[in-house]
């Protein structure tokens, strides 16, 4: 009973098989790691270098806001919400909804902020005060110069 | 299959019981002869000719899971001819469909029926998923059977909201922002799911191909295999007989698959046709506004009826239940029925009639609170849709001060 390949088997305690089968498993799962991997990363979007903006200039004068009005504006790549109050006071936030990502709109009837998807309201600070808006928006400054409208980022 | 005898290819004389009708002398039959020759297809006729469906006072909602499949496959059809004039970019998307609509002859047809097509297909899928919840058709040995199914279903939902922003409206637009913030409420993962299905941090034109590749290419092709699977399946286990009609000594009798049941069928899907055209040319498919993303979201702004209720029940809740975020809370409510509806056959075996019964209620409250909230959801809204409708959209020139 002393067969070569039994007797070298006891003394590495690895058979061929289980070797072929470690084998086989590495390389397939290498295999399979080699192509997943990639289009795994292919899926992930790339990170789009974005200037960040911290302040802007309003394409829009003083003049073209009535009091009791609001208008959306681009703060870079995001929507913002500028609004003139009745008494004249301007205000600015990010007119993206703290809720799920709609872009709210002044509502000149009940001057509140106002997110149509899902009913919800801020005030004009930027308090949530009804529906399911969890967070109230960002709130902006805005500067006046002349008749431009300056809006940039609370630091 | 299960009583699929001598497949394979044919083996001479045996097999010439078994001959594809009129295959006698005539050209036609001679061709068919040879091509079953190649092909053996043959060996299937046993099957067919075997294959029956018990009738009983439920044998109707038998016919629901065709009517899907019709509806389907219709939608695959219209769908390649959609993508003969569709541009999938932000620049030309809404552009393109505009003139599919406009300068296209029966454009307006085939993506009117496209767009009925994919409501009355998630119609029906709801019908056929409550008629086999109700049915208890789920059961042992058929738990394959619902998995795959209930993954169809999430299937159907994926395609239709990804088709959705196809068009690039403002609409649709809003719904897919919303849509794909909520799985960004997920802990630790939200984030990268969103991004992932965002194509990006916002909703843009890398959003819109994204959607283009799921929508035409990846839904489609792993519905079709499950497809394959589900319906190869139900072959297999054939028709189950609901416990009630099993309890009162089974069903009155069979009918024979080919031809009775599926001339039965054939109506049916002449009916739905018919349905499609005629809810076509008199409600044709809108395009609304294009997608702004500088724009506030519309008043009166609303998904998709079949995520209506979804939709609704965000937006009752409020802004914080027991400390959580209440949408946060919605979503995960969501999540677990979900699961719960994959794992019914493994939490409903009917051991005992009233533990059965406690799912037949369940499924019972979940459909009525469905159909509730859709129905909520179209309704009940009126004041603060009404305050929109005087709202002016966007300041014109008429609002502004003539002087300071």
């Amino acid at each position: 009973m002393s067969d070569p390949i039994e007797s070298r088997q006891r003394d590495t305690g690895v058979s061929r098989r289980s070797l072929a089968a470690w084998l086989l498993g590495t390389g397939g799962g290498g295999l399979l790691a080699a192509v997943f991997y990639p289009v795994l990363r292919y899926l992930i979007p790339p990170k789009l270098r974005e200037a960040s903006v911290s302040s802007v200039t309003l394409p829009f004068t003083v003049d073209d806001m009535a009091r009791n009005s609001g208008r959306i504006f681009r703060f870079g790549n995001q929507p913002g919400l500028l609004i003139r109050t009745s008494s004249g006071e301007f205000r600015a936030f990010s007119a993206r909804c703290t809720h799920l990502d709609c872009i709210v709109q002044y509502r000149d009837d009940l001057s509140e902020i106002w997110c149509a998807c899902h009913n919800g309201f801020f005030d004009l600070s930027g308090r949530n005060v009804s529906g399911p808006p969890p967070d109230p928006l960002p709130v902006y400054d805005v500067g006046i110069r002349g008749d431009q409208i300056v809006v940039s980022k609370r630091s | 299959m299960q009583k699929r005898e001598g497949m394979g290819p044919p083996t001479g004389r045996a097999e010439r019981g078994d001959q594809p009708a009129g295959a006698s002398g005539t050209r036609v039959g001679r061709l068919l002869q040879w091509l079953d020759h190649r092909v053996g297809a043959s060996a299937l006729l046993p099957f067919i000719r075997k294959k029956e469906v018990p009738v009983h006072r439920h044998t109707i909602w038998y016919y629901v899971g065709g009517m899907v499949l019709f509806l389907f496959f219709l939608q695959v059809a219209t769908g390649i001819l959609l993508l003969f004039y569709y541009r999938p970019s932000a620049e030309e998307a809404y552009e393109s469909v505009q003139f599919l609509m406009a300068e296209v002859k029966f454009g307006w047809l085939i993506r009117s029926i496209h767009g009925w097509g994919a409501n009355l297909m998630i119609f029906t899928l709801f019908i056929h998923m409550f008629s086999v919840l109700f049915l208890k058709a789920y059961r042992a040995p058929r738990e394959l059977t619902w998995l795959s199914g209930a993954l169809l279903f999430a299937l159907a939902l994926g395609l239709g909201f990804t088709g959705y922003l196809l068009p690039w409206n403002e609409l649709a637009f809003f719904a897919t922002r919303v849509g794909t913030e909520i799985p960004g409420v997920i802990p630790v993962v939200g984030q990268f799911v969103r991004e992932l299905l965002r194509g990006g941090e916002e909703v843009t034109g890398a959003t819109l191909t994204r959607f283009y590749a799921l929508h035409v290419s990846i839904l489609p092709g792993l519905s079709f295999l499950l497809i394959m699977l589900h319906v190869l399946l139900v072959q297999k286990h054939g028709m189950s007989v609901p416990p009630s009609i099993e309890e009162r000594g089974g069903a009155r009798g069979t009918i024979k698959f080919v031809p009775n049941f599926l001339l039965r069928d054939l109506v049916g899907w002449l009916v739905a046709l018919a349905t499609l055209a005629a809810l076509a040319a008199l409600i044709p498919a809108h395009l609304g506004e294009k997608a702004d993303s500088f724009a506030p979201a519309p008043a009166g702004i609303k998904p998709e009826w079949y995520f209506m209720f979804m939709f609704h029940t965000l937006k009752l809740l409020p802004s914080h239940i027991l400390g959580l975020e209440g949408e946060m809370v919605g979503i995960a409510a969501f999540g677990v029925a979900g699961v719960v509806l994959f794992l019914i056959p493994f939490l409903d075996r009917g051991q005992n009639r009233r533990h059965s019964r406690a799912w037949t209620l369940l499924s019972l409250g979940a459909l009525i609170y469905i159909i509730a909230l859709t129905i909520l959801g179209y309704t009940a809204d009126p004041a603060a849709a009404q305050a929109a409708a005087d709202l002016p959209a966007t300041p014109s020139a008429a609002d502004l001060p003539a002087t300071p």
